[in-house]
């Protein structure tokens, strides 16, 4: 190992590490504006996440350990995945054949552990809350498995590393159109699963509205801290993936394509918070319907690319 | 060898027709394992040697045929305590014309059957063919258990005459087997006849159709 | 050799109920022979299996048969790689059934299971080491009827012999069909020993009629839709540690047949791979929804064997596709795949029946809308089952996602290898993905129904002594398999030798150009991704220890619910609905509606149940329209044994009469 790709992976380690709150600050920031407020700082979220983990933790008297171990698991899952995923022009520091399919089970495990320790506390709403995830998730899976298929047609490789950055010579005119396609489905997927409208409100405080929210209802103290922390991280990973297609443009030089990257991700973040101030949250029985329209839209990329 | 053979087949027929005959069911028992046991003898008087194996399966065939399973039977007779069998569904004397007859029309078609046997001249397969109709005559026509068994005894006598057809001496094996399988046949149907008798008061088995759904 | 150990234990294994038969029936001293029995029969037929799987040569032994011409027995890797499973269950399922079936409970019953016990697991050996017609059916027959024997254990419920019965007639059409198809075979190959066929021999009409017997004969027994239908109902009624086994293992026996079948015509058409796919991929989708409808715990594990059958269905499809397209690569995924979730499944849905039998013999119920809160009662069998649950899901860093990768692989395999044609089977990817995603989802709500949360109705006293937790030789069997599970899925290229030794047995020529197992797939890096996963965990853990000191344990706070109650917790049932609504064109729930009638109305009961597709809205409606169409017939049947002598005296008349030349006398008589 070279001191290039050292000093690459230690920049990965600490941008997967500390990044992923402030992309949370842009997104409320881009709300505040929105709304006519100035909001809370930037960097809020750090604030928020430090604090909590300075706190007790409250358990309820019906939980057993899996309650405290959906976050930690959830955690652990979300950094393992974070460096399989190339950042900008950069290498993954894990990298192998056929670690797509893992990167895609590592998101099944957190959730497994998150709806399980959402059960774990015998309420009607985290219940509620579990019940709509999974039904989401057997929804985006698929989806998301389409367009990695299409990614990894496209760059004639299995591995994530090569799938993301795409083929030598850049997309084909011809793969234009599939790209657009799967570029609009990894959105609506990327939605989905980080819990953002439209399928999913981050500031509800009805119950019955409640997603992602709902299963963290009884969690409290570092345990809350490690949700929020690790689903900013998922939005940092899933939005790196969704950048490798919608912006594969780089320099070639490390210290402009760092910051470049940053920039485009902070960029996401923004767009992904104007869009929450556009729009409203879809009914909930709507939501099938527009992740059923993502695997549509990610198959059909595919299938115009087999053709 | 051949008229000897004739002459206990013609035996053999004779006691079908005896058996078809009589109400007592002592004397069919008695006539059947009769029938039985010399039938039993006949491969030995068939064969010039005298293998080992073949003597064997004789005397066991003597011996279960003869004395083991009248033996048995006799002994469910006398605990059921009956004596005769009540009137059959084609009436005794009825039963010995249709015997007779079942006697004619095999020795009148076996000569025409198509089969290729070596021992043409004997009456070994229209015996082995009126044996087993009457067999089937008794099983058809008879109401109490017992007589029924013995008809299934007619009726593997008649089998066994047709074996002595196919080869020259049945091997060890399928005769032990034949037999086993007839004893084991006998046991169960005394033991279910005691049941039949306990459970109906009589041995009659067309109380069984009431267990019908 | 060492490799004949396998016939001693499998003998062991068969006589190892019959000791228990000649002692008294309320001694536990039968149950602990047969149990020791059945151990020393496993420990044999391992260390049997594994000297072959670890390439020392198999034994091949003619036995005497004159009936049947012959009967040869002999021992391949394949062969090998089906008996592991087989004696590790049986030896493991004895010892659960100590505890959970011990003979001084059940003096009626204990006796004739440990028999049968023993008499399953001896067929399946017998079976898979069969060279030949007879000595296979010998085996497979065995099987079924000890299964049936043991299924209609507790003969004294309804609905366990109805499901017996269905049982019997399932396999017994498979046993019709197999009869058939070895006729078939003896009739074009010109013998009943079952050895490789050169390519051609075989005309493509008699190929495609004995692919189509063998496919059904074979996938009635391993559960392929629509031929599942006695499934979920066998499997839910037969004592938890039968199911365990009929699960685990005998379905397998069904694959065992269709792998040996195929492996026996070398020059397959590649339309049978895309079938065999495309009924994988089915049977995996509509296994799944179909347990997410289902209220009985084991009912649901049934439904998910289905599902996991349909998941080696889909690697042996691709397995099939490579071998006609002579694309080694895909042969050696696609098999992999598919005999390593043989291995799997054999591991992790014994754990999951273990743990459901660990409940029901607590709880004495079976339906998840009444357990709960079990977590804090029966913390060994939660951990374990929760194990279970993540491995059947296919998560890393457990067995399941081993195999489901290289499935995973072998399907995405077209897109970045041109020549492997078949660019319709990367479908099988997404499907893949969404049968994985309904998983998670059905384990979460069974793992949350019954062991998480507070108890949905009474627990009953349970006996004294047994409050708690389930007895050590229930927990110790299901303790060793969740280590293997999870023994592979951290270390998976420890058994890859296993699995190249199984392939190459299968297919010599596709084995001998393809660039072997670990080249093809990242096995050694994913188990070093699970290991650093388990750490990661490990370190956090250690990390967060001294964070957050506990407060009190307080009610679920739940935003502000004053007073919660256990009826108020999401049921299973509530869970599922979602992704059961939308599925509702498939599973066709029957509502049972209440009538809420007036002002003050009385007590009403809603109640919903999802019958089996094929079972109850084909097979019965279309076997009752029969019966009453021939309601005429049972005049026949007048219960008289005199009548019943007459037909066959009719029938012996009527087959002589075929020797008589009618003919001949007719003329002979009016010759005159």
């Amino acid at each position: 190992m070279n001191g290039a790709v050292m000093i690459d992976t230690a920049i990965h380690l600490l941008l997967l590490l500390l990044f992923p709150p402030l992309l949370l600050g842009v997104i409320n920031k881009t709300k505040a504006f929105f709304a006519g407020r100035t909001g809370a700082p930037l960097l809020q979220p750090y604030h928020d996440i430090v604090k909590l983990f300075r706190k007790d933790v409250v358990l309820s008297s019906s939980t057993t350990w899996i309650f405290r171990a959906g976050p930690v698991i959830s955690l652990a899952t979300m950094l393992l995945a974070g460096l399989l995923v190339p950042l900008g022009r950069f290498e993954a520091p894990i990298s192998f054949a056929g670690d797509f399919i893992l990167f895609a089970y590592l998101f099944a495990l957190g959730r497994f552990f998150t709806t399980t320790a959402a059960l774990d506390t015998g309420s009607a709403f985290e219940g509620m809350g579990a019940s709509r995830e999974v039904t989401f998730s057997f929804l985006s899976e698929p989806a998301f498995f389409f367009a990695l298929l299409v990614l990894a047609k496209e760059a004639g490789s299995l591995d994530l590393n090569a799938m993301l950055h795409g083929p030598e010579g850049g997309v084909r005119a011809s793969s234009l159109a599939p790209m657009v396609l799967v570029a609009l489905g990894l959105f609506i997927v990327l939605l989905a699963e980080t819990c953002r409208i439209p399928v999913d409100d981050p500031n509800t405080h009805l119950e019955l509205t409640m997603v992602h929210e709902a299963m963290a209802l009884d969690h409290s103290g570092p345990l809350f801290g490690t949700i929020l922390y690790s689903s900013a991280v998922k939005l940092f990973i899933l939005g790196s993936v969704l950048l490798h297609v919608v912006a594969p443009f780089g320099t070639g030089r490390p210290l402009i394509d760092w910051p470049l990257f940053c920039a485009e991700l902070a960029a996401l973040a923004a767009a992904i918070g104007v869009l929450e101030s556009v729009m409203a949250r879809l009914r909930m029985r709507r939501v099938p319907y527009l992740l059923t329209g993502a695997l549509l839209c990610c198959g059909a990329g595919f299938t115009l690319l087999v053709r | 060898m051949t008229d000897l053979l004739n002459a206990i087949l013609v035996v053999v027929m004779i006691l079908n027709l005896f058996a078809l005959g009589t109400s007592r069911i002592n004397s069919v028992i008695r006539l059947a394992a009769a029938q039985g046991a010399l039938l039993a003898v006949v491969p030995l008087i068939l064969h010039d040697r005298l293998p080992v194996p073949a003597v064997l399966a004789a005397g066991a065939a003597v011996g279960l045929k003869g004395i083991a399973i009248p033996a048995i039977m006799m002994r469910s007779l006398r605990s059921a305590q009956i004596k005769r069998e009540v009137q059959p569904l084609v009436g005794f004397l009825p039963s010995i014309i249709l015997g007779a007859a079942a006697t004619a029309v095999a020795l009148l078609l076996s000569t025409r059957m198509s089969l290729d046997i070596s021992q043409a001249g004997t009456l070994i397969v229209p015996t082995s063919i009126a044996t087993v109709l009457v067999g089937f005559i008794i099983l058809t026509t008879r109401f109490k258990a017992l007589s029924q068994a013995i008809g299934y005894l007619i009726l593997e006598n008649g089998i066994f005459v047709f074996g002595m057809l196919l080869v020259e001496a049945i091997p060890l094996v399928v005769e032990m087997g034949v037999l086993l399988d007839l004893f084991v046949g006998v046991f169960v149907i005394c033991i279910i006849t005691n049941h039949i008798n306990e459970a109906f008061s009589s041995m009659d088995t067309r109380e069984l159709a009431s267990l019908k759904e | 050799m060492i490799s004949s150990f396998v016939l001693v234990g499998a003998s062991a294994a068969a006589l190892s109920g019959v000791p228990g038969l000649f002692l008294p029936r309320t001694s536990p001293l039968g149950q602990r022979i047969a149990t020791l029995l059945m151990e020393v029969a496993a420990l044999l037929g391992t260390i049997g299996a594994a000297s072959v799987l670890a390439g020392s040569g198999g034994f091949a032994v003619e036995l005497p048969w004159p009936a049947a011409s012959g009967a040869t027995l002999g021992i391949d890797a394949l062969g090998a790689f089906f008996l592991v499973p087989i004696f590790l269950m049986g030896g493991l399922g004895s010892i659960y059934g100590l505890g959970y079936w011990p003979q001084g409970r059940n003096p009626r019953s204990a006796r004739r299971l440990q028999l049968f016990w023993g008499l399953l697991t001896a067929g399946m050996a017998l079976l898979v080491v069969a060279r030949q017609a007879f000595s296979f059916l010998l085996g497979w027959e065995t099987m079924a009827l000890s299964a049936f024997f043991l299924i209609t254990t507790e003969d004294d419920r309804e609905e366990c012999r109805t499901a017996g019965w269905i049982y019997l007639i399932a396999t017994h059409i498979g046993t019709l069909l197999l009869f058939g198809f070895f006729a078939l075979w003896r009739r074009t190959t010109g013998s009943f020993a079952l050895q490789p066929v050169a390519a051609g021999t075989l005309g493509s009409g008699a190929m495609s009629l004995l692919f189509f017997l063998a496919l059904v004969a074979f996938g009635l027994k391993a559960g392929i839709m629509p031929l599942h239908f006695w499934l979920p109902g066998a499997h839910a009624n037969a004592p938890s540690h039968v199911s365990a086994m009929l699960s685990g293992v005998m379905l397998k026996m069904g694959i065992y047949g269709l792998l040996r079948f195929l492996s026996l015509v070398p020059d397959s058409p590649a339309s049978w791979g895309g079938l065999i796919l495309a009924l994988g991929a089915v049977s995996g989708l509509f296994g799944v929804v179909f347990a997410i409808a289902q209220h009985d715990v084991k009912r649901l594990l049934a439904y998910h064997s289905v599902e996991n059958i349909g998941i080696i269905l889909m690697g042996l499809g691709l397995a099939l596709l490579g071998r006609a397209r002579g694309q080694s690569s895909l042969l050696v995924l696609g098999l992999a795949g598919a005999l390593l979730h043989v291995w799997n499944h054999g591991l992790f849905k014994p754990l999951l029946f273990f743990g459901a039998g660990s409940v029901l013999r607590r709880t004495g119920t079976r339906q998840l809308d009444r357990l709960g809160g079990l977590a804090k009662l029966m913390p060994w069998t939660a951990a374990l089952f929760l194990a279970g649950a993540v491995a059947i899901c296919g998560l890393p860093p457990l067995n399941g996602f081993v195999s489901e990768l290289l499935v995973y692989l072998g399907a995405a395999r077209p897109l970045v290898d041109a020549a492997s044609g078949a660019p319709a089977a990367v479908l099988a990817v997404p499907v893949l993905a969404m049968i994985g995603a309904l998983a998670v989802a059905c384990f979460v709500k069974v793992y949350g129904a019954v062991f998480l949360g507070s108890a949905r109705s009474l627990l009953p006293p349970g006996r004294p002594g047994e409050q708690g937790e389930s007895p050590a030789s229930m927990i110790g069997p299901m303790l060793a398999l969740a280590a293997l599970c999870a023994f592979i899925g951290v270390a998976p290229s420890a058994i890859v030798p296993a699995l190249e030794a199984a392939i190459a047995s299968w297919s010599p020529a596709g084995a001998a150009t393809s660039p072997g197992l670990l080249g093809l797939a990242p096995l050694r890096e994913v188990g070093l991704a699970s290991a650093a996963l388990v750490a990661l965990v490990a370190i956090i853990v250690a990390a967060t220890r001294r964070l957050g000191r506990s407060g009190a344990r307080v009610g679920t706070w739940d935003c502000g619910y004053a007073r919660p109650t256990s009826r108020m917790q999401y049921t299973a049932s509530s869970f599922g609905q979602p992704i059961a609504g939308m599925f509702a064109w498939v599973l066709r729930p029957r509502l049972h509606r209440p009538r809420v009638e007036g002002v003050f109305p009385g007590a009403a009961t809603l109640e919903s149940h999802v019958d089996d597709a094929t079972l109850d809205r084909v097979i019965v409606p279309v076997s009752n329209l029969i019966a009453r169409r021939f309601g005429w017939f049972r005049r026949f049947q007048q219960g008289l044994v005199q009548s019943y002598v007459l037909y066959i005296l009719i029938a012996v008349i009527a087959l002589l009469c075929t020797l008589v030349p009618f003919g001949d006398i007719w003329a002979a008589v009016f010759a005159r």
